[in-house]
């Protein structure tokens, strides 16, 4: 497996891993609540930095464990790169301007604030199955 | 919209005629990891005119005994083209 598809996985995985468990947390926070009066900041903080932590980690444990296969990485890894990018930018788009029209109707910021955190998990979740599906299934031509 | 590759290749048969050439040594010798030589050799990924040219100097044959493309797709490229 090149090394920039483990990247992938691994992206992949903790991402959906750090999603579900905020939505835990939050979910029993709210214990059947408004979920716009449920605390938030430090739990969706706690998740960001965690999940970008863990993806390090993980990364450089994956690499010491399979470092045989080395760590080069060559053109097709930057183009399936730019073509996740390309494919998953219209959900980061989409959570923007959903945040946009949120702020424009003087929503809580509750959902403003969700509306983009959506739009950035969600964003990178389609990314990394991207990636997966380019390097299991191959690059087809334009 | 993407489109499945159209593009074959003889890699496998020119790496075997050129004493048993490995997928590693090929991709050392043109600079991509032996997961790109794969996928080309299995047509998942068409490689770059520059890729396709280094790989056909490596077996120091022309591009066209590497790579081969459908003439009948070709002439309608050509064809659409106009």
């Amino acid at each position: 497996m090149a090394y920039e598809e483990k990247g992938a996985w691994v992206g992949l995985i903790v991402g959906i891993i750090t999603f579900i468990v905020y939505l835990s947390v939050l979910l029993t926070r709210a214990a059947g609540g408004p979920l716009e009066q449920t605390p938030y900041v430090d739990a969706m903080l706690w998740s960001i930095g965690a999940g970008i932590v863990a993806v390090i980690i993980v990364t450089i444990l994956v690499s010491i464990a399979t470092h045989r296969d080395g760590t080069q990485t060559d053109i097709r890894d930057k183009q399936i790169s730019a073509r996740a990018e390309f494919t998953s930018r219209g959900l980061l788009i989409l959570g923007a301007l959903a945040a946009l029209v949120l702020a424009m109707l003087e929503a809580d910021y509750f959902w403003i604030a969700h509306a983009i955190f959506l739009g950035f998990i969600l964003a990178g979740i389609l990314e990394g199955v991207t990636k997966v599906a380019l390097y299991r299934g191959g690059v087809p031509a334009w | 919209m993407v489109k499945p590759t159209k593009v074959t290749n003889a890699i496998r048969a020119l790496r075997f005629a050129h004493g048993e050439l490995t997928q590693a040594q090929l991709a050392e010798a043109v600079g991509v990891t032996r997961q790109t030589i794969i996928a080309i050799e299995q047509g998942k990924y068409s490689p770059s005119l520059e890729l396709a040219f280094q790989i056909a100097n490596v077996f120091g044959v022309p591009l066209d005994e590497v790579f081969q493309y459908p003439a009948e797709s070709a002439a309608s490229a050509s064809g659409g083209a106009r």
